[in-house]
């Protein structure tokens, strides 16, 4: 594959890293400023999209292999529903923050938010990479001298 | 919510828990499923998801049998800010036939799965069989009506996936899905887009506050294009007569141990909803709500009793034939629905649990012809009854079933309904039911000659097949007799589940009758 412009490379790998770090303000503020687990996601999977489209899939990959990508999708749901669970081994409702700090409710559901949010980030952050890769892992039928 | 320094909180038992645990046990084995890979553990790890959420289903249908209702609220806020599971006896029996197919299916799928579909699929095949229980189970146990639409998707969506599966058979399993996704997704957006305008009505989503704001809103025109969305919205996923056309090549197309699972199941926990609707959040009395009855459903009802019938005895493919015969099938549950009366619903209800055995039997003697033939085209499994005793044996008790032979299930759900005809004093409507019962008769013959009376297969595997569908069919096709006989159990919830429905917005009251010790203290 034809290497792209050395200007693009560059700046791609420059870039790559400020937009984890945005991602992770985007996750981390996501209770006091517009973010949270669905856009730091979106924002987390933008960083390995960038990469792959620049430095192609095979490089991507060896960053972050297309099973590792499944494992992640699978593992922020039961971040999430672990949360819950938690909840309900300390004796109150499914999902119900409250119950981490039951002296200072307020304080759990802050908690209680991020754990989720984490557990949205990281399966958002999965699906995006992972369909990437499902479309840009498809064999071309023509390729790119056929025409 | 209170702080909990005032009052103390008293832990919530494992009891209290249930509405939640019937929902969460598959939501959190399938990420789970994916996570450790490794296609025995996934069996294993589907089979202990089904059996678990069987065995909540059976405790939450003891506790609402007596037409009480239990009240969940997630996170501790209550309805209706908040969202609230709330199971009474119409959705109890529903999450307990959801949940006995699943558990029977798991078994039979082992075999039939690892011939049909290639290794490699199989652990996120069960992790999307999982999934789509979690959808079906969280459809059904919800009282938050945006929640419905989301696990509508969940299980849509995963359906779609097992669906294509069948493309290591036949290409055509790949149409067959998209079709099934466009006209799923139409019906999704139909539906989001009616709970929409009943959100701009209402300003509230928990379906017992909707209902009571609705009271007295029947001229209102947003409330008469949100129902019109629902009813067209759920009447694509129940294959309602005219809206049915995805039905017969997504059953015929899937893996076996697929279809058994959505034949028995998914247009069962469509028509829970549609119900629901109908007759709890909208008033029973709201003029277009008894006119869609008399002048949409009933007609289309019959004509789907009469064509999907008379098409399934022209067909070549036992599996194909068995399709359009639901599609019938699913208008004797709109009858009942149309016939607007206590007797009329628990029609419906117990027709929707007894045909999704029925269904689930025979399609689970489609899947073992299938692992032995080849393929269930009739010149194929000739002779096929003969090889195959205990297969041909339950094809021939689920056909009965089928038909309407007194001492089996699908007998009691007709002479119920054809009771509710007689008592609406449409005479008429009661011999067109055992009309189109002489249908059933006529392609259910034709399988069993094709199957009895020719010489078998030189092609086909003669051996009979292995324990592990025959027993789940068995299970299946003895509780098509079972039910047949002894009615305690179906009449008595579809009774209890038929008075709550008919008793509209009072059935959806917001103050809990058991389950008042749940949100105490917060």
């Amino acid at each position: 594959m034809k290497e792209h412009h050395l200007i693009l490379r560059v700046v791609t790998k420059t870039l790559v890293g400020t937009i984890i770090l945005f991602a992770f303000y985007v996750q981390f503020h996501g209770d006091y400023s517009p973010g949270g687990g669905f856009q730091a996601g979106v924002i987390m999977a933008v960083a390995f999209i960038l990469y792959g489209i620049v430095f192609g899939l095979h490089e991507v990959q060896r960053v972050l292999p297309a099973w590792v990508v499944h494992k992640l999708v699978a593992l922020g749901v039961l971040v999430y529903a672990g949360t819950g669970i938690w909840n309900m081994f300390l004796g109150y409702e499914f999902l119900h923050y409250g119950s981490f700090t039951p002296d200072h409710m307020s304080h759990g559901q802050h908690s209680g938010i991020l754990y989720v949010e984490a557990g949205v980030g990281i399966t958002v952050t999965g699906v995006m990479v992972a369909i990437y890769y499902a479309f840009a892992g498809r064999t071309p039928r023509l390729g790119n001298d056929d025409w | 919510m209170a702080t909990a320094s005032e009052t103390p909180h008293i832990a919530l038992t494992l009891r209290d828990h249930l509405p939640i645990l019937q929902v969460l046990i598959p939501l959190c084995v399938a990420p789970l499923i994916v996570l450790l890979g490794g296609r025995r553990m996934a069996w294993g790890l589907a089979f202990l998801a089904s059996a678990l959420s069987l065995v909540v289903s059976f405790l939450l249908m003891m506790q609402v049998m007596d037409g009480s209702f239990i009240s969940y609220h997630l996170g501790g806020w209550a309805p209706p800010v908040g969202i609230e599971y709330r199971i009474d006896a119409a959705n109890a029996f529903v999450l307990f036939l959801i949940s006995l197919t699943a558990t029977l299916v798991v078994p039979f799928a082992l075999r039939s799965v690892a011939d049909e579909i290639p290794a490699r699929s199989h652990t996120l095949f069960y992790a999307c069989f999982t999934l789509v229980l979690t959808g079906l189970l969280g459809v059904v146990a919800t009282g938050d009506a945006f929640n419905v639409f989301v696990f509508l998707e969940i299980s849509s969506l995963s359906t779609y996936v097992l669906v294509s599966q069948g493309l290591y058979r036949d290409k055509r399993a790949l149409s067959a899905a998209y079709d099934y996704l466009i006209m799923g997704t139409i019906g999704a957006t139909f539906f989001v887009i009616g709970i929409g305008f009943l959100y701009m009505t209402t300003g509230t989503l928990n379906m017992a506050d909707m209902a009571e704001r609705l009271v007295g809103q029947g001229d209102n025109r947003t409330v008469q294009a949100a129902f019109a969305f629902i009813v067209v919205g759920m009447g694509l996923k129940v294959a309602i007569y005219p809206l049915h056309l995805w039905l017969p090549a997504a059953y015929n197309y899937a893996p076996s141990a697929v279809t058994v699972f959505l034949a028995a199941t998914s247009t069962k926990a469509a028509v829970y909803v549609l119900l629901r609707f109908m007759f709890s959040v909208f008033q029973p009395e709201f003029v277009f709500d008894t006119n869609l009855l008399l002048w949409i459903l009933a007609p289309f009802a019959l004509l789907a009793m009469f064509a999907a019938s008379l098409i399934a005895v022209f067909q070549t493919n036992f599996k194909r034939m068995l399709a359009y015969s639901s599609i019938a099938q699913i208008g004797y549950m709109l009858l009942g629905i149309s016939l607007f009366s206590v007797t009329g619903l628990s029609a419906t209800m117990v027709h929707l649990f007894n045909h999704g055995i029925t269904k689930a039997a025979l399609f689970m003697a489609v899947g073992a012809l299938v692992l032995r033939s080849g393929n269930t085209f009739y010149d194929r499994i000739e002779g096929m009854g003969r090889v195959m005793p205990l297969t041909g044996a339950a094809v021939v008790l689920g056909g009965l079933s089928l038909i309407g032979v007194p001492g089996t299930a699908g007998f009691i759900s007709k002479w119920v309904l054809v009771q509710a005809a007689f008592e609406a004093d449409l005479w008429w409507i009661a011999l067109l039911i055992v009309a189109s019962s002489l249908l059933a008769v006529i392609y259910m013959w034709r399988v069993i000659e094709v199957l009895y009376l020719h010489t078998p297969h030189p092609e086909a595997i003669h051996k009979e097949a292995p324990l592990s569908m025959v027993i789940p069919m068995w299970i299946a096709a003895g509780a098509c007799v079972w039910f047949g006989i002894d009615t305690s159990l179906t009449m008595g919830a579809a009774n209890t589940a038929a008075i709550g429905l008919m008793g509209g917005t009072d059935g959806m009251a917001l103050t809990p009758t058991v389950g008042g010790l749940l949100g105490n203290g917060h």
